[in-house]
């Protein structure tokens, strides 16, 4: 079938031959030394600045998003406020990139903001974090409004029936029936923040503060230091963590599914 | 504007007994107050951003003024590289993507759900693997098959056999949706028991059944195909964001960079707002 060619051709090949050349030499022949190689000061700060941004941004996008959710979910289910809110999350989650940074650039640039000038706006890692939450927050709307909306009005009246407080509800009722949907939907949106490369480079290329911006500088670069086995063992590291982040999140959605049938 | 659009709501709301009717007036209060600072937030959060780029696209020669020259620029800019050429690429790769991508997947979906049923987990599983694996890992993996492709053509417009891969996800999704809520088989059974062929059934049965999912599948590939940075950018092509990016690096003509940056945003809101119109009125005719 034309379809599996396809799809052999452009997705299962490239993922093989990144993971293929992760473990060879330009030379030829199989080593562990691409792997190895990650183990420099400068490589692990860009695991550990790929961490802390994407720990920031998918913290904040899911506390946010979960209390956006939660207010677009006690309102009216037909009301217009609601169909505002799913629509423009369905397309503000799915708008980064470039313009996005030149969005913010043109809001709080440091020296060009319309609003006021950012003096924090290169810092990292919570300049680029703001704007990473700009589309983590409409993901967890997306994400985790379902399981919101499946919490059912009677559990609260139960709950105060037998004489518990608005705390005791959030404590023993709806906190942990939200809270595998809740880790899963921040697991997702960790690999969210992990994947998105334009929004960061167009933010800053000069420096490479995360590991997607250092695959970047590895395919193209402008002073000659193209070094296509490290491309693929940084791509092999991120394969790695997306797997683990994304088996996490299917887990935890399977755990949550339960009382949601 | 958010909160006159809440206000809306729950005037809607008392009207028709919203979800939570039930609790106590006060926790009620407590709770639009806790709904009207949330929605009031979040609507500048989102907005201001995208205003604030549409002023300074209408920025004049003198700060504060207002001018319409930017935008008159984007026909015009010449670079370098010249914005026009990046434009209608993109908007031919938006095409080429959308029309490669229904001829795949349109005829396999149907194939699979008529005929191979047990094979559906593996088109779904391998349909929304491109949402696993980040553009950035597929790009490094894709860069040597490129180097052959461009023995063969250099044209930019060769991105598309990429593009069809990051558009897989969004499209099966709307497609499946489509497909689950017609009863394929009973439509098959009954053009097959008709006389009809199985190339009958896929594009004069079914396929004209699934409208609404065909048109969601190709708006939701061209807002991709128009987004895109990545690829094109780490396998050297100019695309239109591409374009932009060079844009801002390489001048100090901040004007056209924010006009063509409103603009493709405009072009890609508007498609989605379609989207989201025609279906629902079609979910209105229906029902």
């Amino acid at each position: 079938m034309p379809f599996l060619a396809y799809t052999g051709i452009f997705l299962l090949l490239p993922t093989g031959i990144v993971i293929w050349n992760a473990f060879r030499r330009p030379t030829g022949g199989f080593t562990f030394s691409n792997i190895s190689a990650l183990n420099t000061s400068t490589v692990r700060s860009l695991f550990v600045g790929s961490f802390e941004l994407c720990l920031i941004s998918s913290a904040a996008g899911a506390v946010l998003g979960a209390l956006l959710a939660y207010a677009v979910a006690s309102g009216n289910p037909d009301g217009m406020i609601r169909r505002i809110y799913i629509a423009g999350s369905g397309v503000l989650a799915q708008f980064g990139g470039v313009t996005l940074a030149f969005a913010f650039l043109a809001a709080i640039g440091p020296t060009s903001g319309v609003l006021f000038h950012a003096s924090w706006y290169y810092n990292f890692p919570w300049g680029i974090a703001l704007i990473y939450v700009y589309f983590q927050v409409p993901l967890m709307v997306v994400v985790f409004l379902p399981a919101i909306d499946a919490v059912k009005i009677q559990w609260r009246e139960a709950s105060e029936n037998l004489g518990g407080s608005t705390w005791h509800y959030w404590r023993y009722v709806g906190g942990p029936l939200l809270a595998p949907a809740f880790l899963g939907a921040a697991l997702l949106l960790f690999a969210n923040a992990l994947s998105a490369y334009a929004t960061i480079v167009a933010w800053e290329d000069q420096i490479a503060y995360v590991v997607p911006q250092q695959i970047g500088v590895s395919m193209i670069s402008e002073v000659g230091l193209v070094n296509f086995n490290q491309g693929d063992a940084l791509a092999t590291g991120m394969i790695v963590m997306v797997v683990i982040l994304m088996t996490g999140y299917f887990l935890l959605q399977r755990r949550a599914a339960r009382w949601q049938r | 504007m958010a909160a006159v659009s809440s206000l809306s709501a729950e005037l809607g709301g008392t009207a028709q007994g919203s979800a939570p009717r039930a609790l106590r007036a006060g926790q009620r209060r407590r709770l639009n107050l806790f709904r009207y600072v949330m929605f009031t937030i979040f609507g500048l959060f989102f907005l201001l951003p995208l205003l604030a780029m549409v002023r300074f696209s209408l920025e004049g020669s003198k700060l504060g003024t207002w001018s319409l020259a930017a935008w008159k620029q984007l026909t015009s800019y010449q670079g370098p590289p010249p914005l026009l050429p990046a434009i209608e690429i993109t908007l031919e790769l938006a095409v080429i993507t959308s029309v490669v991508m229904l001829v795949l997947v349109v005829p396999t979906m149907i194939w699979v759900r008529l005929r191979v049923r047990w094979f559906s987990r593996v088109l779904e599983f391998l349909c929304l693997l491109p949402l696993t694996i980040p553009a950035i890992v597929l790009v490094v993996g894709l860069a040597p098959i490129y180097n052959k492709i461009e023995r063969v053509n250099v044209s930019a417009l060769m991105l598309f056999w990429a593009y069809v891969v990051l558009a897989l996800p969004y499209a099966y999704r709307a497609l499946a949706a489509g497909l689950n809520s017609i009863d394929a088989t009973t439509l098959s059974e009954a053009a097959r028991s008709l006389g009809a062929r199985w190339s009958t059934v896929m594009f004069r049965i079914i396929a004209p059944n699934m409208g609404q999912a065909i048109l969601n599948a190709l708006l939701l590939t061209v807002a991709l195909v128009m987004g895109e940075f990545t690829i094109a950018y780490l396998l050297t092509y100019v695309n239109l964001q591409v374009e932009l990016f060079s844009i801002s690096r390489n001048t100090t003509n901040a004007g056209v960079l924010f006009s063509a940056s409103s603009a493709t945003l405009l072009f890609t809101f508007v498609l989605l707002m379609i989207l989201t119109y025609i279906g629902r009125r079609l979910h209105r005719g229906r029902s």
